[in-house]
């Protein structure tokens, strides 16, 4: 029981590190694909945006790699063996992304001064953009290697199956939709943050990967069950669907709200859509931690350290939680709305 | 390149890559609140426009200290995960924890760094000083799970994994205290020398204003009371290192041969076959008396251990040399600047060229006594308990990540360098106090 409620904190601490810094990654996709006359309105949108709480939202992940390695040491090790290139890959994507953000705001003429951006920060935009696109598909792409069953764990000898895991269709299709759903996200908030017609080029924007997400979600669907079948059965069954169903509810009902320019409501489905989609995942995923040779309570580790990390919890989220509502309240409040452009775009 | 080399390569590489951002994290923030508390009570401009700066500087290397630990907490696992496998569950804990210390630091950054026109000034400082004490904290408990490693305790043994025996067993290890202290304070001297060079700079080159003037007394009243009390910490840290880890302390004094009134070998290169140390200056009887407090101790000394658990004795002695001989060059410069100051005077053209000499020399006692601490440690990755071998991951790549994250990490430091030397120069115009509003709005992000 130890076990499943870490397997817990470490889901949740997932989903939010997908809903927050998801969004994050997401601003980078729409500052990479900028267009049109307001293309550097936009970027400073993003960034304007990111700025004070991507540090924040990046933490969540550093949450779940930490959690991981405390209470499942050795699922912990196990993908660290067998994603070793991927998960290489990805830092290489943290590190230029968080690198090239401050370096641009950094820089000589950085992008908030009047005019246009002079080459140095103009460079790093690209990094940035280039950055924000690669590593989201990577870790949707690692995800998908953990859920294929072809990473193999036997003792302390981690084998992979075939292709490498993470290079699987199943893998490189919920890369595409781990993308689709960051720049849905990002659209989705930006929209939210804006007036006037920036919240239109945003609200376009959520449209466009909205469709997208729905698009690979149906591409999933016969990959799921063709090559994880016990995914896919375990996303059928009792305990999951119910979950799933919230979420496809949700996500139709984001969708409509954005359609209708409910932007407050469609920002609340959507964070709905993407944390039931996940939690339907980790449901489904259990008891497996990687199937099929590790599974929770296996990889568990002693009881002290559950407890300690189950105890410590509550005394250190009456730290966090006051802290992050201070922060969101200040640069995503109310009072902060419309800072960009005016109020036209609200209905 | 074996992948064990490879590895400790790339593993050190990162570390140390890390660990300067880790530590401009700690004491950054420190001097940017001092002088923001400064503003408040004077209402001086130019501590304010401090303030603005060093939060600047802290943003650009508060970003790449996060970015470069998240690839450390993925780098344990990657490079050791024989090793996370056997220990994840004893030293998470207090990676936990600093997970915790971690986040409030960044919320509080963000705050304060987006926050100076939306937040009272009260709330504000209050945000900034969140920041510098989550800092060390987060600090103090990563340091928790690396004393475990030194000096392990709490936990059993069974099938293959250390369990934990107490929940609090990663913070169970007596070298915790003082590692901690000493690593804290180290933080403090390597950013205050640091940012001192700028200032001594600025001021030789002529800008002797009340910002420049400021900006070096601040800069240096954190690092030289830092400084002076290093060698006491250092020194319970030698006393504890004797007892626990005598063969560490034996390598990093290149200290042979077991003896009573066991000298103190300053300087020199050891020779490890001929078991001697060339050119070096031997102090009688002081090692003796540093390690045990009692001038004719007995000293054990690299023969007492078998020769293949023996660190590398010329790095471990060549960087501890290294460490002292920083760590007492700073205390003396900033010893004679505050002479200089006591005696109501300006610090003249020499005192700045030795400040400017000696801006680095903080960051390279920081990384020289990290390696006196880890290098000393091999063969053994967990002293005693598993070696550096039996942790390293099979996969045959590493060699080919060594040196990609090498130059990654490379280029990083060439671009935050070039954009820290342009954030230096850019000082705020000559004679602040009169045009305090029009500064004001110059300095407006």
């Amino acid at each position: 029981m130890p076990a499943d409620l870490a397997a817990g904190l470490a889901l949740v601490a997932l989903i939010a590190y997908a809903v927050l810094a998801g969004a994050d990654f997401g601003g980078g996709i729409w500052d990479a694909l900028a267009r049109g006359p307001r293309r550097d309105a936009q970027r400073e949108t993003i960034a304007h945006a990111m700025g004070p709480v991507w540090e924040a939202n990046h933490v969540w992940l550093i949450f779940v790699v930490v959690l991981l390695f405390t209470c499942f040491p050795p699922a912990y090790a196990a993908l660290s063996v067998a994603l070793f290139a991927p998960f290489h890959l990805v830092l290489l994507g943290i590190i230029l992304r968080g690198a090239a953000f401050v370096f641009r705001a950094h820089s000589p003429q950085g992008i908030r001064r009047p005019g246009v951006p002079e080459r140095q920060a103009r460079r790093w935009g690209a990094v940035f953009g280039a950055a924000s696109v690669i590593t989201p598909v990577l870790l949707g792409m690692c995800l998908g290697a953990v859920s294929t069953g072809n990473v193999r764990v036997s003792g302390s000898v981690v084998s992979v199956d075939g292709t490498a895991a993470w290079l699987r269709p199943l893998s490189l299709a919920m890369g595409g939709f781990a993308l689709a759903v960051c720049a849905y996200l990002a659209a989705v908030y930006l929209a939210n943050e804006t007036g006037g017609e920036l919240r239109g080029d945003f609200r376009r924007r959520a449209l466009w990967a909205g469709t997208a997400v729905v698009a690979l979600s149906a591409l999933m669907l016969p990959l799921l069950r063709a090559q994880a079948p016990h995914l896919w059965r375990g996303l059928l069954s009792a305990r999951a669907a119910p979950v799933l169903a919230a979420g496809v509810a949700a996500a139709l009902l984001s969708g409509w709200a954005l359609w209708r320019r409910r932007f407050r409501l469609a920002r609340a489905a959507t964070v709905a859509q993407t944390a039931c989609l996940l939690a339907g995942w980790g449901v489904a995923q259990h008891p497996y931690l990687i199937y099929p040779d590790v599974t929770v309570h296996a990889a568990a580790a002693g009881g002290a350290t559950l407890r300690f990390v189950l105890w410590s919890t509550p005394f250190g989220m009456a730290l966090l939680v006051p802290s992050l509502w201070w922060l969101f309240r200040v640069f995503k409040g109310p009072a902060t709305r419309g800072s960009h452009g005016d109020e036209r775009g609200t209905p | 390149m074996g992948t064990l080399t490879a590895a400790r390569a790339q593993m050190e590489v990162s570390l140390a890559f890390h660990m300067v951002f880790a530590a401009l994290g700690i004491g950054m923030p420190l001097l940017m609140v001092a002088a923001e508390g400064l503003w408040l009570r004077t209402s001086r401009p130019h501590y304010r426009h401090l303030a603005r700066k060093w939060a600047k500087a802290t943003a650009l290397t508060f970003a790449i200290g996060a970015v470069s630990g998240t690839a450390l907490s993925f780098e344990l696992g990657l490079l050791w995960p024989r090793f996370m496998a056997f220990a994840g569950g004893v030293i998470g804990p207090a990676f936990a924890l600093e997970g915790y210390a971690f986040f409030l630091e960044a919320i509080f950054l963000g705050l304060y760094l987006y926050g100076w026109e939306k937040l009272s000034p009260r709330a504000h400082l209050a945000a900034g000083a969140a920041v510098a004490v989550s800092g060390v904290v987060s600090g103090v408990l990563v340091v928790a799970a690396n004393a475990w490693m030194q000096q392990p305790a709490g936990f059993v043994v069974e099938g293959g994994r250390a369990v934990a025996t107490s929940a609090l067993a990663s913070f169970m290890s007596r070298a915790w205290l003082p590692m901690a202290v000493h690593s804290t304070l180290s933080c403090y001297i390597a950013t205050g020398f640091a940012a001192a060079g700028v200032y001594a700079l600025g001021l030789l080159r002529g800008r002797r204003d009340a910002y420049h003037r400021a900006g070096l007394s601040l800069a240096l009243a954190l690092a030289t009371a830092a400084a002076v009390l290093q060698p006491v910490s250092g020194h319970f840290s030698a006393d504890h290192t004797a007892r626990h880890q005598p063969l560490k302390l034996a390598a990093y004094e290149a200290h042979f041969h077991t003896a009573a009134g066991a000298a103190e070998v300053i300087g020199g290169i050891p020779d490890v076959e001929t078991q001697t140390v060339r050119g070096a200056i031997r102090i009688p009887r002081l090692l003796s008396f540093l390690a045990f407090g009692d001038a004719d101790a007995v000293v054990k000394g690299l023969d007492a251990f078998p020769r293949e658990l023996w660190p590398n004795v010329v790095i471990s002695h060549l960087a501890f040399q290294a460490m002292v001989g920083c760590g007492l060059a700073l205390i003396a410069v900033g010893g004679w600047f505050w002479l200089v100051r006591l005696g109501r005077r300006e610090p003249g053209r020499w005192l700045l060229r030795a400040l400017v000499a000696a801006s680095p020399l903080g960051v390279l006692a920081l990384e020289a006594g990290w390696i006196v601490t880890e290098v000393g440690r091999q063969p053994w990755i967990i002293q005693g308990v598993m070696r550096t071998r039996d942790g390293v991951t099979p996969v045959d790549a590493v060699p080919a990540t060594f040196f990609g994250f090498s130059l990654l990490y490379l280029g990083l430091g060439i671009a935050l360098a070039l954009l820290l030397r342009g954030l230096a120069t850019g000082a705020p115009p000559p004679a602040p106090s009169i045009d305090a509003a029009g500064a004001e709005v110059a300095h407006a992000r």
